[in-house]
């Protein structure tokens, strides 16, 4: 039936006919590629809220790389990492150091950094809050797509890079002690690529929503597998999804770009918790009859 | 790789400055196979644990004969690890590699053999992709046991190795530690079953934080030591002065 071909096609190809579409497709694969498999990491080592803090706590690091370079995006870029590092080592050395407990000193630290984002940024001329929070998906340009390229590959590999030391760091700490490895140098190098990947995600998501990318997938994947390696490749399914679910939301409903993608990857986090096949509800209302053995 | 002598030379090992483990003197011997008995909170698992090198001494030495620190393989009691992490058997076991292929070198085909041949030596042939989430607490210890096999120490502590576990499990279980002993490795275990101490541990350590008795297990396990270590101070005190015991 070629009208429905052609509904089909004027529906899912043809937005990205349109060259700042594609752009903003690119860097998003880009993101979905990179931040999904640390958002797995993250919840097995329930910090999922950690994703929470840096994204907000990147903000004064961006909001002075803009006020110091324009708004040069590998300055904002860097200063985030900065900033969003050092909240996170702040908060565990403080935890450490006087035996509080860590997300109380999370909670503190970010909230400060925040505050002082927001009025570094009233503070400096010419840099637009609402464009640090709410990023612009659109108007993502070369530069913002190779960063985000970078980023992600940078991220992809260093996880390959310690995926077996990190396994273990999260399986069984101790084993790793004794082995006589620092766990601590492990647990750090993964920080530093969430940190990585939370700045990717600013560009185009803005800090308001850059993790909604990396962590509703994450969240939705242990629906569809049980071994870890099946996880992840669920994380980054469902993310590349999302990423076009939400751009063609977006170009065909007139929403808000950043805002469609997340909520495309909540909707596919509802869809896994209702109907996945892993300890979703539909497995644990429908009653099946037991097994043999 | 053969064992040393594991010394202890009045060995204090503390929480927050309370001593665990109170001026503990003797000597592993290698090849010997020693349960570590004692009332609860008598400092068993903290020795274990400062002996591998996961709690800092307080004072005193710990003396490994020359052996690089990875010689001494910890088998830890099952609560300390995540099960609901999703990894399986196999993969458990083969971390236990760690030694040789630290963070970065392939396991390899020779690895993943001996993996699964150690899970097959705990009687859990066809549960490689097993996840560990789906394991009863006595399947988890055999695999604990299979990831011990493949660190291949020649010094193996065990901490409560037949805690949780079934007749049918522990002598299972009972029979690869003796067949470590014959191997020649030095092998201790934290012990609550005083007849199981008796009947297949040679030597015996009777721990209450400071060593009561240390020796052949029929010397060691008789009744009136093992009263004396029921009786000896359990708690901590609190506001207790510095020790002035001569170093």
């Amino acid at each position: 039936m070629p009208g429905g071909g052609l509904i089909l096609h004027a529906l899912l190809l043809e937005p990205f006919g349109l060259s700042f579409m594609r752009r903003a497709l690119a860097g998003c694969l880009a993101l979905s590629l990179a931040g999904p498999p640390l958002g797995v990491f993250l919840v097995l080592r329930r910090m999922s809220l950690m994703s929470d803090v840096l994204q907000h706590g990147i903000l004064p690091g961006v909001a002075l790389g803009a006020a110091a370079a324009g708004l040069s995006l590998w300055a904002m870029g860097l200063g985030g990492f900065l900033a969003g590092l050092s909240v996170a080592l702040l908060a565990g050395s403080l935890s450490r150091a006087t035996g509080a407990r860590e997300d109380s000193q999370l909670a503190g630290v970010y909230l400060v950094a925040l505050a002082l984002g927001v009025a570094i940024v009233s503070q400096s001329r010419g840099v637009d809050l609402q464009h640090l929070l709410f990023g612009s998906v659109l108007a993502v340009d070369d530069a913002a797509l190779l960063l985000m390229a970078g980023i992600a590959t940078v991220a992809l590999l260093g996880l390959a890079v310690i995926w077996r030391p990190l396994i273990l760091e999260s399986f069984d700490p101790e084993m790793l002690r004794a082995a006589g490895s620092a766990g601590a140098r492990w647990h750090l190098a993964f920080l530093a690529l969430v940190v990585l990947c939370v700045v990717g995600g600013f560009t185009a998501l803005g800090t308001l929503m850059s993790v909604g990318l990396m962590m509703l997938p994450a969240v939705a994947a242990r629906h569809w597998a049980a071994g870890l390696a099946g996880q992840v490749r669920a994380a980054v399914a469902l993310a590349v999804l999302a990423s076009v679910l939400g751009l063609l939301a977006s170009y065909h409903l007139d929403l808000p770009t950043g805002p469609a993608i997340v909520l495309s990857a909540g909707a596919l986090w509802a869809g896994s918790l209702c109907l996945g096949p892993h300890s979703s509800l539909a497995r644990r209302w429908l009653r099946r009859p037991h097994l043999a053995g | 790789m053969m064992p040393a002598p594991v010394r202890l030379l009045d060995l204090t090992v503390t929480h927050d400055r309370h001593p665990a483990v109170h001026h503990l003197s003797g000597v592993f011997a290698p090849g010997s196979l020693t349960a570590i008995v004692g009332p609860n909170g008598a400092g068993k698992t903290t020795l274990l644990r400062a002996l591998a090198g996961l709690h800092p001494v307080a004072s005193g030495v710990i003396d490994l004969g020359g052996m690089p620190p990875g010689s001494i393989a910890l088998l830890p009691q099952g609560g300390a690890l995540d099960r609901s992490f999703p990894i399986h058997c196999l993969d458990v076991v083969a971390l236990g590699g760690w030694g040789r292929a630290g963070p970065f070198r392939p396991v390899g085909a020779e690895g993943l053999a001996r993996a699964a041949a150690a899970l097959d030596a705990v009687g859990l042939r066809g549960f490689e992709r097993r996840p560990v989430g789906a394991l009863s607490a006595g399947q988890f210890q055999r695999v604990l046991f299979a990831r011990l096999m493949m660190q291949d120490a020649p010094v193996l502590l065990l901490d409560e190795p037949f805690n949780a576990v079934d007749a049918r499990t522990t002598s299972d279980l009972l029979a690869l530690v003796a067949g470590w002993h014959a191997e020649g490795r030095t092998v201790a275990a934290v012990l609550h079953d005083i007849e199981l101490a008796r009947s297949h541990f040679p030597q015996a350590l009777l721990l209450a934080r400071h060593g009561l008795a240390w020796g052949a297990s029929s010397d060691v396990l008789r009744p009136e030591q093992l009263r004396a270590a029921r009786l000896s101070a359990e708690a901590w005190v609190d506001g207790a002065a510095p020790c002035r015991a001569a170093a």
